[in-house]
């Protein structure tokens, strides 16, 4: 049932159904997609609408609307599905969905994933998929046996008509079913009746990720393909001015050396030669404008920026005068890096190119918009390119570049190997290649009144907009304030009467990007560091002081109380060891984490245990949840202790892993996590853990050593008992 | 030309012998459960075996495996039944996975030679394997649970 490559879907399937909720679900059938790996998942099967496929064999295959990076929804798409199908788990198997609309994310409006959204936006359709799917076997058992359908059950991938005794497979129902109009309308189970969803489930892609056979983008081969590497500008914005490829040519099995937009293309039979291609290629550089730019000038910049308040994000009461009649009032500066996202599977993209139509395989979080920027690249309607969306080796949002810029790279090349070609990152290729979590600079000043509680509050951030010049500009930057700038601090759940927030953005040429956790990766820390600060200066509890602010965020409220707890919060600790707390509302989860970390003498941070509560509503699959807090956690300690990105004449310094370290498992803490249970929709897990542990670890380091930490990554140096005093 | 073992079979490679072992095996042999994640042995993710000795196959060149035997994860076993795939299973340690070959690698010559590993056992014998996904402390359960399954093996 192979089709070819670029045959145009056939509208098989027409219906705008009003689920529960008012999602609205067009769906129509596009046909199997070809390519590696595709043909043979169609065989004998039989798709009931563009999310499942039953097999004659019993197989049942899931159409993936969202990518597999590691955050599990290769499995929580196929529970949701299966939740209302009831096809047996065992025969479930998972495939990545072709480019096509009726793919979209359901709130997006285009295919992609990120910002925790799965869960949330996929809750309704891919049960109602299932519903739909498993209706129509019911209703072909029920024609066959001419009985009324309402008198048929399901169980395991069978059809029953218990009165007479009659059973029947899917499978073998499959191709009956396939005929008959859906239903307009289904009834989804209540949580009650669930079977499958809140119950801790192995995740399908496990096995295939233990032995080898997990196909990432950087696996994909194609016959006849050649492997390229480019040389990029070593300035962001400069330009290539000449190259001399007389050496680079010389290297066996070194095909071309071409010139492309991003840089110049060393194109060779294989990765090794290619890349001894580049390191003999000498290429002159236009520097361009960016030539003289160093993170120290704009550090000092930033901080010079944030004296005059800027474009206002959110103002409550008149903390101006609140602040001038405070009984006290406590200033702080926190500065935050460049972050690279640093992904284990460096960037790929494997392309396709014939004069009328262009495959392309690559792990990538933004199939819609790297599909319509290959187009324009490959000079074809966007219907005639095919994006075939491999696992993932981690995504961290770069892998959903708003400029498509490896695989737009990628099909530029194509044009010149004049053969399937992969285009292969490097490590190096990777940190030095931009598109980096902003560096930010926070600047607080909080009025306290004679009990010693905040009345005030005044916040002005200054870093560079992520959204700007994407496609996601016209509804996420408002008044001159990107809301991901400011998410986190903006939308503060604590009860402070008067509160300014406000926002400068400075025009940089660095190319910046959503990092896991976007805005809320430098609020979570410099709010809730700060929020420790005020209650030190106000003589109170963080804890305590907390929950008083809180005390109309009964979830937040639940989750710090529930951290607290499990982390004895008051118990005497082992002498050298300190206790932190922080709590943060992201990605609509509430998430509260207690850090216990201790100092060595030379200053070294050790981290001992991380407390984790998380009530991301209705749960899917607890054990996702909990590895999804597991790995936030790490995520956030590696940015807490260890990365920064910074340039000096506006050359990247940092290269590979030595000198952007990676937390490693000998500094990785005993972790917990507790989960609230809730009967609320589903929210995000993929990134809700990361934002409080940088804050949760400083605090605790203050609470051990008296000295605050108002700047990432903690510096050894900072901390070591011979540097500075007590603030 | 070079003449070696993978996983017990006889090999005959025609790439300069200054290539390293990784690109040799991923594109080469067609074997892509060994991964490139730096090319400076800075992260693991390339980590088989040689001799029975971790090794990080980015900066091997291939003329050093002559005549001798490699094992990569496919040759780990032929049905995910290496006490190590089941614990891995079992405690569902991966995320996007990209590490994973690499690190049951180095864990599988950490058990080898020490068939009860402490957490600094661990520590010692798998620093040099990053995962940006933070799977490290199912990763430390996992290889407890492995020997665990290894001593009941023995025990039969």
């Amino acid at each position: 049932m192979s089709a070819p490559a670029m045959v145009g879907r056939r509208e098989f399937l027409k219906t705008g159904a009003a689920a529960g909720g008012g999602l609205l679900v067009s769906w129509y059938m596009p046909l199997p997609s070809a390519g590696a790996g595709k043909a043979a998942a169609g065989e004998n099967q039989v798709a009931l609408n563009a999310f499942v496929r039953i097999g004659t064999d019993e197989s049942v295959t899931v159409i993936a609307s969202h990518s597999e990076m590691g955050q599990g929804v290769y499995t929580s798409l196929p529970m949701l599905l299966n939740e209302e199908l009831e096809a047996d788990w065992s025969k479930i198997g998972v495939e990545a969905a072709p480019v096509d609309k009726v793919y979209n994310h359901p709130v997006f409006g285009m295919q992609m994933t990120g910002g925790s959204t799965t869960s949330p936006a996929e809750w309704e359709r891919y049960r109602k998929m299932g519903a739909l799917a498993r209706t129509m076997l019911v209703a072909a058992a029920a024609q066959q046996w001419k009985v009324d359908a309402a008198s048929c059950q399901v169980e395991k991938g069978v059809v029953l008509h218990r009165a007479t005794g009659r059973r029947a497979t899917y499978g073998s129902l499959a191709n009956a079913a396939a005929q008959l109009t859906p239903p307009a309308e289904v009834k989804l189970k209540d949580a009650k009746s669930f079977t499958l969803i809140g119950k801790p489930t192995r995740r399908l892609d496990t096995p295939s990720k233990t032995n080898g056979s997990a196909q990432f983008g950087l696996d994909v081969s194609l016959p006849g393909m050649l492997t390229a590497v480019v040389a990029r500008p070593p300035v962001f914005g400069g330009k290539v001015a000449k190259f001399d490829a007389s050496e680079a040519l010389k290297v066996p099995g070194v095909k071309a050396v071409e010139q492309v937009e991003s840089g110049v293309a060393v194109i060779a039979e294989r990765f090794w030669p290619a890349k001894l291609g580049r390191d003999r290629l000498v290429v002159e550089w236009d520097l361009g404008p960016n030539a003289g730019m160093s993170t120290e000038q704009m550090t000092r910049d930033f901080a010079e920026q944030a004296k005059s308040p800027g474009a206002i994000a959110k103002k409550t009461g008149d903390p101006e005068s609140a602040l001038k009649t405070a009984a006290k009032t406590i200033t702080a500066e926190y500065d935050v890096p460049y972050l690279a996202h640093a992904m284990m599977e460096p960037l790929n993209c494997v392309v396709d190119l014939r004069a009328d139509s262009c495959e392309i395989w690559t792990g990538t979080q933004f199939e819609t918009v790297d599909r319509a920027n290959a187009a324009q690249v490959a000079g074809l309607p966007p219907e005639k390119v095919q994006i075939h969306t491999t696992l993932l080796g981690g995504g961290f949002g770069r892998r959903a570049n708003p400029a498509s810029d490896f695989v737009r790279e990628a099909v530029h090349v194509a044009k010149v190997a004049k053969a399937p070609v992969k285009v292969v990152w490097t490590r190096e290729d990777d940190l030095q290649g931009g598109w980096y979590r902003p560096m930010w600079h926070d600047r607080f000043a909080a009025g306290l009144d004679a009990n010693g509680e905040p009345v005030a509050w005044t916040h002005t951030i200054v870093g560079q907009s992520i959204m700007q010049g994407t496609l996601f500009e016209s509804f996420m930057i408002k008044n001159g304030v990107d809301g991901t700038s400011v998410e986190g601090a903006a939308d503060l759940l604590y009860g402070i009467p008067n509160l300014q927030v406000d926002l400068h953005s400075p025009k940089i040429g660095v190319p910046v990007q959503w990092w896991r956790s976007v805005g809320h990766s430098h609020t979570g820390f410099s709010v809730e560091a700060f929020l420790d600060e005020v209650a030190h200066a106000g003589g109170k509890d963080p804890y305590e002081l907390r929950r008083k602010l809180l005390a109309n965020q009964p979830r937040m409220l639940a989750v710090l109380d529930l951290a607290a707890q499990k982390a004895n919060w008051g118990a005497k600790l082992p002498p050298g060891v300190g206790r932190g707390i922080a709590g943060h509302f992201s990605f609509d989860s509430y998430v509260a984490q207690v850090v216990e970390a201790s100092v060595a003498k030379d200053g070294a941070v050790r981290v001992h245990r991380v407390v984790c509560a998380v009530d991301c509503g209705t749960v899917i699959n607890p054990d996702t949840v909990k590895a999804q807090m597991e790995g936030g956690i790490v995520f956030g300690l590696t940015a807490a202790l260890k990365t920064e990105i910074t340039l000096k004449n506006g050359r990247v310094e940092q290269t590979n892993f030595h000198d952007y370290q990676m937390l490693r498992i000998f500094e990785s803490p005993k972790i917990e996590v507790y989960i609230v249970p809730s009967s609320a929709n589903p929210t995000g897990v993929g990134e809700p853990g990361v934002p409080p542990v940088a804050p949760a670890l400083a605090n605790a380091i203050f609470a051990v050593t008296g000295k605050r930490i108002r700047r990432l990554p903690i510096r050894g140096s900072d901390l070591a008992e011979n540097a500075g005093t007590k603030s | 030309m070079t003449n070696f073992f993978v996983n017990g079979k006889a090999v005959q490679v025609d790439a300069d012998p200054s290539t390293p072992l990784l690109w040799v095996l991923r594109e080469s042999l067609g074997l892509t459960g060994t991964k490139f994640g730096c090319g400076m042995a800075l992260c693991g993710a390339c980590t088989v075996h040689l001799e029975g000795k971790a090794i990080r196959s980015c900066v091997a060149p291939v003329s050093r495996v002559e005549g001798k035997h490699v094992t990569t994860i496919e040759g780990l076993s032929a049905d995910l039944t290496h006490p190590l795939q089941k614990a891995w299973i079992e405690l569902d340690v991966p995320q996007c996975g990209y590490c994973q070959s690499g690190q049951i690698m180095s864990a599988a010559v950490l058990l080898a030679e020490i068939p009860r590993p402490t957490d600094k056992d661990i520590d010692e014998a798998m620093s040099g394997n990053i995962c940006r996904c933070g799977t490290y402390p199912r990763i430390r359960q996992a290889i407890h649970r492995a020997a665990d399954l290894n001593d009941g093996r023995r025990a039969r």
